[in-house]
């Protein structure tokens, strides 16, 4: 796809700061935030854009992650553009609200840097809190680098706010991997670039003095279970849109986006899946590997809510083995959380991969070319199934 | 009553409630494990149990004397315990 540069510029900026110019480019109407390690770039950087006049938003300093939330609802319920961000422990404070607004149909973006969860305490990355939102409604998009952290955020305004949607969502970035990390991007020359691809937002419902409703009442017995049916079915309505979506942004931005990312596996006997910034060198391993005479592959998923179950099925088709990578761990599950996704994904169909869990590079811990082939070592043992690897004593 | 509820295929988006003020149609008195009543001879017209009513559920009438409204009143006893006169008296209810 040829890269069109025209209205663009080529910087440099770390993944929080881009994320940052896309919510400024997105010309977000209201921002609720709370700082926390490593997102905090981003709401300190949204700070100076208002700040400067730059962005003409609201910008609502507030005492918790439970509060930023809060406010970003009331303010989506009124019909604007909204955005917020957090990590590990905020997202965690958020957790109730996260639920009223996927159900409340809020179209929020919120950038999430992804960060492991206490205790101990750590700042750096797992994947505890992207999992942590995984059954809440919200749709969830993974970033590999800088560059996909600032087009997802943008696309994902146009996802969320989109009328056969009308969700909230979250673009997860790796902590420090990404947030911190300065990655050469292009960013668009401003928000009249942007404009074109997301205009003004048209709310589904919202808070109309002229027009009074009610958003957010009691359902008990007799309604819960009938909004919770409607609220899935709309849900899982919502991949073709999203799909469209990202066609049209790939056609936008001259750079290539779909549910998942696939790196020779058409012809590979083991594949690797994994979220998030391990993708990048993931393929350098795979490509390593290969001139080595390994058959592997690899993919990610760019979209892990709704899970994409239909492409996955397909990209597997013809592997051997298939190696799920997660960086988090789900105490007494029988395997980690996109392992049990993907197996029940694989489950009804009539071949498929053996299927490996490996849990890798949580708090951060490095993963690189070494763990990798520590990683292959593991894998190739007979009858492994759940393994560690990147972990002293293993 | 059953058949009047809706599936979920006609619910409002965003599981908005569209019609507003409809709590009125909310039969509330289906909570009531106690009930309270009205002794009219002891009410001395003070209307402290129309005041304390969290529920608007005593009623006020042209002379001042009051009527207890059971299709909202939950139960709750405030009146009772208001009362002056003790002209309200709380009663089990099913018995």
């Amino acid at each position: 796809m040829e890269v069109k540069v025209e209205r663009q510029i080529r910087t440099g900026l770390n993944g929080d700061e881009a994320v940052a110019y896309a919510a400024y480019h997105a010309d977000v109407d209201v921002i609720a935030a709370y700082p926390i390690t490593p997102q905090t770039i981003i709401v300190e950087r949204l700070s100076e854009f208002v700040h400067d006049g730059l962005l003409d938003a609201e910008f609502i300093p507030v005492e918790s992650e439970h509060s930023a939330l809060s406010a970003v609802v009331g303010a989506a319920a009124s019909g604007v553009r909204t955005f917020t961000a957090t990590a590990s422990q905020g997202l965690a404070l958020m957790y109730e609200i996260l639920y009223i607004a996927s159900s409340l149909r809020l179209p929020i973006v919120m950038a999430l840097a992804d960060r492991a969860l206490s205790a101990l305490i750590n700042i750096h990355c797992s994947h505890d809190d992207a999992y942590a939102a995984r059954d809440s409604g919200w749709i969830e998009f993974f970033a590999e680098n800088v560059q996909e952290a600032y087009d997802l955020v943008i696309a994902a305004f146009r996802v969320a706010e989109d009328k056969n949607i009308s969700f909230p969502a979250i673009v997860n970035l790796d902590g420090f991997i990404l947030s911190h990390s300065i990655e050469p991007l292009y960013i668009y020359e401003g928000q009249d670039v942007v404009r074109e691809f997301l205009p003004r937002r048209e709310p589904i419902v919202k808070l109309d003095p002229d027009k009074p409703v009610t958003i957010g009442a009691l359902a008990l017995q007799n309604y819960y279970i009938e909004l919770k049916r409607a609220q899935a079915e709309a849900f899982e309505a919502t991949p073709p849109y999203i799909r469209k979506i990202l066609r049209e942004y790939s056609e936008f931005s001259g750079r290539k986006y779909d549910f998942i990312k696939k790196y020779m596996i058409d012809d590979a006997d083991i594949g690797f899946l994994v979220l998030g910034s391990t993708a990048g060198t993931m393929r350098h391993v795979v490509r390593k590997w290969r001139e080595k005479g390994r058959k592997v592959g690899l993919i990610s998923l760019t979209l892990y809510r709704p899970f994409p179950v239909d492409d996955l099925r397909d990209a597997v088709k013809g592997l051997k083995k298939l190696v799920i990578m997660d960086r988090s761990y789900s105490f007494g599950s029988p395997y980690a959380q996109l392992y049990m996704d993907v197996a029940a994904t694989l489950y009804d169909e009539p071949e498929k991969p053996d299927l490996i869990n490996v849990i890798y590079g949580l708090g951060g811990r490095d993963f690189n070319e070494y763990t990798a082939e520590e990683m292959w070592e593991k894998i190739n043992r007979p009858g492994v199934k759940k393994i560690w690897v990147g972990v002293r004593g293993d | 009553m059953a058949d009047d509820l809706k599936t979920w295929r006609e619910l409002p988006v965003a599981m908005i409630v569209d019609q507003p003020g409809n709590t009125v149609e909310v039969e509330t008195g289906t909570w009531r494990a106690l009930r309270p009543v009205l002794d009219p001879s002891k009410c001395i017209k003070c209307l402290i149990c129309w005041v304390y009513c969290p529920d608007l559920a005593i009623e006020r009438l042209e002379d001042d004397s009051v009527k207890i409204n059971y299709y909202y009143c939950k139960g709750c006893g405030i009146c009772a315990e208001e009362c002056p006169t003790k002209a309200i008296q709380m009663v089990e209810e099913g018995v």
